[in-house]
């Protein structure tokens, strides 16, 4: 008889969570919470403030109860198999967990043995992940006196004592400086190659991007779209081409003829020399942008298709800034140059 | 990197009683590390007692007759074991608030082990304090002419009025978590120090005032120390002071089963 190989949920799935329900009070922290999580990627979990991030983690974590709804983590129910589910995570919480009195060794040995390990074991594990995560020379000094990034890294290192099958970030870089935040990205990179699956939630539109393999747009306590992060951007539409012309006297009639050919209006920019066209979803328009400028003789200086930021995606979903999108959003002439490096597409 | 494989083979089962101990150990070596906290914790109630043994001592008279300095020696560590409700709860809420709480909550151990590993803690502090205090009252003149098996007793009821705080400062830590509550606790423990017959005799107060300070718990330990330290209890008889050692006993007992359940209540609902 031949072996039915049905593969089960959880092989494929490190995380699922239907329908949870959480309310304190009139407040709905999670209101129908949906997540899938494919085993060994980075998942982001991205919403403003208030979304219901952080309670989402926690009840995952087995932190609270939910009202109602299900999940599971690594395969396990989180409300009938609490403790095997926790042997199977780590936590990072939004709070830096650290003694700040003790050394960055002394609080690994004693989380090492909290986790079951014998003191040797805990000394060896503690020196590891140490040297792992770049913290050998301080590991003896008061985390108090710890930068921002080392404490975050210490926290990091100190939630995978034991390895998790799922590891689980919540909001890993707030508050940290570039530098900081780059040591952590390179840290949660490492992780997920060593084959744990990461939740990472963020405030953080560019950090989403950068790091996760799939994202869950939250507001509400609920997931609002999920998709990869081009995905995400694909949806708000194709997005816009930016054309910088050599010669400014000409920026009008190129608007009319480039809006004539692509059938859609054009900005021009005089102080930037810039012509820009909304593209239709699906489409790109490059080729005919080049063919009018030849004909035209017109030269330019730059062309570059730039597809919607996360930060756009956001504001379409929610309707409502994300409280990071203010203070975070670079410069629009950085932000233009890294797009165009990333989908300039060769006509 | 170990992976879980080299690791699990070395693992020990959750133990609640190891787990505590690691836990307790932490406060231990934060003594070694950071000592300033605590000694300065020592000298404050050094300075306590020589204050009120000197500066005031002088013109308080004990009803029934004796010397204030004895009188106020066993007032002293009851105040300390009072005292020390507020580094229970600070301690609660300190990891509350930087999420070690929460990182032992999402670890496999025993639920119990957060909150023994801290009476753990806590009760080696008073010890230490407590031994400190019987250090500078001996060198102040404080006379123990109880027999060893009283003295003992006395130390022991001592400890046992801590023991019974202790849950109510983990109660406190666990359900109001700000910054503002502790405060108000260091604050509130002063009039419940003050309010009982650690300082001065209640026969010496008004009326109802003194009734207050008689039935005050803490008074009771006090009274309890004094009579199995041999020193002048200050009182001129009556059912509280007949029973002294009962009541010292009783009190902490009647906190701690109300408290010991709230504790674990509010521990509980931090899943809530
Ligand atoms: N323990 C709690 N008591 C009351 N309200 C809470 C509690 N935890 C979260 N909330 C509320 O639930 C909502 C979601 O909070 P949270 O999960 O922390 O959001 P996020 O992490 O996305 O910022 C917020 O409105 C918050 O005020
Ligand atoms: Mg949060």
């Amino acid at each position: 008889m031949p072996t039915v190989h049905s593969p089960h949920q959880s092989l494929t799935y490190s995380l699922i969570a239907s329908g949870l329900q959480k309310s304190y009070g009139d407040t709905h922290a999670l209101d129908g919470f949906d997540l899938r999580v494919a085993a060994g990627s980075i998942h982001g979990l991205l919403g403003p403030n208030g979304a219901g991030k952080s309670t989402a983690v926690s009840a995952l974590c087995t932190l609270i109860d939910v009202d109602d709804g299900s999940a599971t983590v690594a395969g396990l129910d989180i409300r009938s198999s609490g403790k095997q589910v926790r042997e199977r995570i780590g936590l990072v919480g939004q709070a830096a967990a650290l003694d700040d009195i003790l050394g960055g060794r002394q609080n690994l040995v004693m989380f090492g043995r909290l986790f079951g390990l014998r003191s040797s074991a805990a000394r060896a594990r503690a020196d590891e992940l140490l040297h792992q995560f770049g913290l050998t020379d301080a590991a003896e000094r008061p985390v108090s006196t710890y930068s921002g990034g080392m404490r975050r890294r210490l926290d990091i290192a100190a939630s995978l004592i034991r390895t998790p099958a799922v590891l689980f970030l919540d909001e890993p870089t707030t508050g940290l400086d570039p530098r900081g935040r780059n040591e952590v990205w390179r840290a949660v990179r490492q992780i997920a190659e060593s084959g744990t699956t990461v939740l990472l939630t963020t405030q953080h539109l560019d950090e989403a991007d950068q790091l996760a393999d799939r994202i869950s747009v939250m507001n509400h306590g609920r997931v609002i779209a999920e998709g990869t992060p081009k995905q995400l951007k694909r949806r708000l539409g194709g997005g816009r081409i930016e054309v910088m012309l050599e010669d400014g006297t000409r920026l009008t009639e190129a608007a009319r003829l480039l809006g004539e050919a692509l059938g859609t209006t054009a900005v021009v920019d005089d102080y930037s020399r810039t012509v820009t066209l909304e593209v239709p979803p699906g489409g790109t328009g490059l080729m005919s942008v080049v063919r009018v400028l030849d004909g035209a003789a017109l030269t330019a200086d730059d062309i570059a298709l730039r597809r919607p930021t996360l930060d756009e995606v956001f504001l379409a979903l929610t309707d409502m800034p994300p409280a990071a999108s203010v203070a975070d959003s670079s410069p629009d002439s950085a932000d233009r140059t890294a797009e165009s490096a990333d989908n300039k597409e060769t006509p | 990197m170990t992976t879980t494989q080299d690791v699990e083979p070395e693992l020990r089962r959750s133990n609640a009683l190891r787990e505590s101990w690691i836990i307790t150990q932490r406060d231990l070596l934060h003594w070694v590390r950071q000592p300033a906290g605590p000694i300065f914790n020592l000298l404050f109630s050094i300075m306590l007692l020589l204050m009120f043994g000197f500066l005031f001592g002088g013109a308080i008279e004990v009803p029934g007759g004796g010397d204030y300095i004895s009188f106020l020696l066993p007032g002293m560590l009851t105040l300390a074991m009072l005292f020390g409700l507020e580094s229970t709860m600070l301690a609660m809420t300190t990891d509350a608030a930087k999420g070690i709480t929460n990182r032992f909550r999402s670890m496999p151990i025993s639920s119990s082990a957060i909150v023994l590993g801290r009476s753990g803690a806590d009760m080696a502090s008073s010890v230490l304090g407590l031994a400190v205090l019987f250090g500078g009252g001996l060198l102040i003149g404080w006379q123990i002419s109880g027999e060893v098996g009283a003295v003992v007793l006395a130390v022991f009821l001592l400890l046992w009025l801590r023991f019974a705080l202790l849950w109510v400062g983990i109660f406190l830590g666990l359900r109001f978590r700000g910054a503002g509550a502790t405060a108000a606790i260091q604050v509130l423990v002063w009039p419940v120090g003050f309010l009982s017959n650690l300082f001065v005799a209640p026969e010496t107060m008004p009326g109802w005032l003194g009734a207050v300070a008689e039935w005050n718990p803490i008074s009771a330990t006090a009274t309890a120390a004094r009579e199995l330290f041999g020193n002048p209890t200050g009182s001129m008889g009556g059912i509280l002071a007949d029973n002294a050692v009962l009541m010292a006993a009783l009190w902490p007992l009647v906190i701690t089963l109300v408290f010991l359940p709230l504790s674990a209540r509010a521990y509980r609902k931090l899943r809530a």
